[in-house]
């Protein structure tokens, strides 16, 4: 009898686990697809795009289509470098402002801090919507145009301060206590002591915030108008938009414009948008997965 | 007079209050002026929804129009179908998003491989950090007309091309798909997390008491998984009003054919707002879907808590 169950057991497990490792490779397969068929049609040469469409394995392999980006590299390099700076600075100054502001609310002594907890939750549930939004960006802050159009909107999220006030919680009080009684500030407190330890929830949280300005696109769409100040996926999704790719490609440029490879040169210019994010991947992914792990425990 | 005294007390404890935590009130204002600037300031800007907006008289100095913007809305019928877009969008993101994070990481949970299950977990997980740019690059690289990779298998077979850029009723499965496709990795893990919370020593129980792999399953991590499936439904519903502005647009952009069947409210807003410049018609649309949104909200945190007091938000 008992061998019977057992024997039973094992079978529906074998079942079930020879399911779910079809169906989570297959899974896979289709995640990775789109990424391995940009990659490779980034690859191809034009004629044969034109005449027999996008491939996984290409039958020229070509790096015209990088040669060109790389030749007239300056609208791509603008674009990493004001996304670099946006990515920099709002991370930098997020952090900083919501790790300040998660030390102050956890904080026991600080009498109004359910007051002002509740004034960031609040956010979440109304908003004034877009069009005021806007209205406020041009006309009142005058920012249209700035940089910081894509800074500011983006810089410090409600559950993002509150992922770091439950963090700062799990720090023990008698640390700040023995602080205090050493004659330590505040200040001193949350910038020697708490900060230090609250590093998973700043690389957590600030990796989420690069990976924000990283992909940014939609701020720049909204309120830049200087191709100069465009972002690296806003210049990626106005190519593909585009038809005509000669806008990128500098007027010194001698190329033939039959032979312009307009639909390898998306491909390229995404690969290049999204390689830097492939290359933190295999770093960022064990954080953030232990970072989703804290916020889903704790709620 | 008692009661001025008791105010003017009242008044000059929270300066008190104040000057003696000064050092946690300066580390908190950055915090305290942004929320008031960019979402304080904004609220009352809603009332552009009420005027009829002109950019040099500003929000307060253009003309009072009371519900006009709302029932032009509602009488050319805009309105009724963005929010019936919206409205089954989010539901079947939610609902069918939810149930194949939970199958996928109950599966991922079954797998024993160590290397297969980090390579697999971590190829799951990569669409959730790309951006929806390179995801609209994605579709164009699958399904344009031309070149498109779906396009090149079907002519290889020996089929039709098939103009997906100008058939409405494809992109309600292809816009689900690659929200799917983006969002499983990310929430899978949030599950997972739990799963790998529950006690080893409960399964081990279960097994000596005869129940088979499935009915550990059915009857013990699906129910451990209530709770956070409850919570994450929760604030889905909250945002039901709410697009994915970014998945949307970098897929359809401005391809007016496909509207019908792929228009939302933020698409409808952002467009009234780059496109037309009919600030008060997109205000309203966007108070609407504001105070449609908070008292969804609020309903459901009533619902909720009745049920799960455990699971309410507030």
């Amino acid at each position: 009898m008992g061998t019977k169950t057992v024997g039973k057991e094992d079978f529906s497990s074998f079942l079930i686990k020879a399911i779910s490792y079809v169906c989570i490779f297959c899974f896979a397969l289709a995640c990775a697809f789109p990424f391995v068929l940009m990659i490779s049609s980034s690859f191809m040469n034009e004629q044969e795009i034109v005449r027999e469409g996008y491939k996984l394995i290409p039958n020229h392999f070509s790096l015209k289509a990088y040669e060109l980006l790389f030749r007239n590299s300056t609208v791509l390099s603008k674009a990493y470098g004001v996304t670099i700076f946006i990515t920099v600075i709002g991370t930098v100054a997020g952090l900083l402002m919501m790790s300040m502001a998660g030390f102050v609310l956890n904080r026991k002594d600080f009498k109004y801090r359910h007051f002002f907890s509740f004034m960031i939750y609040f956010t979440t549930l109304f908003a004034g919507g877009l069009i005021p939004s806007y209205i406020l960006m041009v006309k009142y802050l005058h920012l249209k145009d700035s940089l910081f159009a894509m800074i500011l909107p983006g810089v410090v999220g409600a559950w993002s301060i509150f992922l770091m006030r439950n963090f700062m919680k799990s720090i023990p009080d008698s640390l700040y206590e023995s602080a205090t009684i050493d004659g330590a500030g505040d200040f001193r407190i949350y910038w020697q002591i708490f900060m230090p330890l609250a590093i998973p929830a700043l690389a957590t949280i600030g990796l989420f915030s690069a990976l924000g300005f990283w992909n940014e696109w939609y701020n720049g769409m909204l309120y830049i108008q200087t191709p100069d100040k465009f972002p690296l996926q806003y210049v990626l999704q106005r190519m593909i938009n585009q038809t005509n790719v000669q806008a990128l490609i500098n007027q010194g440029a001698v190329i033939n414009s039959a032979d312009l490879p307009s639909q390898s040169i998306k491909m390229a210019t995404a690969v290049m948008a999204t390689g830097p994010i492939i290359l933190l991947y295999p770093f960022a992914q064990r954080y953030f997965v232990s970072g989703l792990t804290i916020g889903a425990v704790k709620g | 007079m008692q009661v001025i005294s008791r105010v003017k007390l009242h008044s000059r404890n929270v300066l008190q209050e104040i000057w003696k935590n000064k050092v946690m009130f300066l580390m908190l204002l950055p915090i305290i002026v942004y929320f008031v600037v960019f979402h304080y300031l904004v609220m009352p800007g809603a009332y552009v929804a009420f005027v009829d907006f002109n950019i040099r008289n500003g929000i307060f100095g253009s003309k009072f129009v009371g519900l006009d913007n709302f029932q032009f809305l509602f009488k050319n019928g805009d309105l009724w179908n963005i929010t019936k877009n919206t409205l089954l969008y989010n539901f079947v993101f939610l609902a069918l998003g939810n149930v194949i994070q939970i199958v996928f990481a109950v599966m991922l949970a079954e797998i024993s491989g160590k290397w297969f299950k980090k390579i697999t977990q971590s190829v799951l997980l990569l669409p959730y950090f790309i951006s929806m740019v390179i995801v609209g690059v994605f579709a164009y690289n699958m399904f344009n007309y031309d070149s498109g990779f779906v396009n090149t298998v079907l002519t290889s077979l020996g089929f039709e091309r098939y103009e997906f850029y100008s058939n409405p009723d494809i992109w309600k499965y292809i816009i689900v798909a690659f929200k799917i496709w983006s969002a499983t990795g990310y929430g899978m893990i949030v599950y997972l997390a739990t799963i790998t919370g529950i006690s080893n020593e409960l399964y081990e129980a279960a097994y000596m008491d005869g129940a088979s792999k499935w009915q550990r399953i059915r009857h013990m991590t699906l129910p451990m998984l209530k709770p956070t499936f409850i919570l994450l439904l929760l604030f889905g519903l909250g945002g039901i009003l709410k697009g994915s502005f970014d998945l949307f647009y970098n897929l359809i952009g401005t391809n007016s054919v496909l509207y019908p069947q792929t228009d939302i409210i933020d698409t409808y807003v952002f467009r009234s707002l780059v496109g037309q410049f009919n600030f008060s018609m997109g205000a309203a649309v966007g108070f609407y879907q504001s105070i449609f949104g908070l008292v969804i909200v609020l309903v459901v945190n009533l619902i909720v808590r009745k049920i799960e007091p455990d699971s309410a938000l507030f």
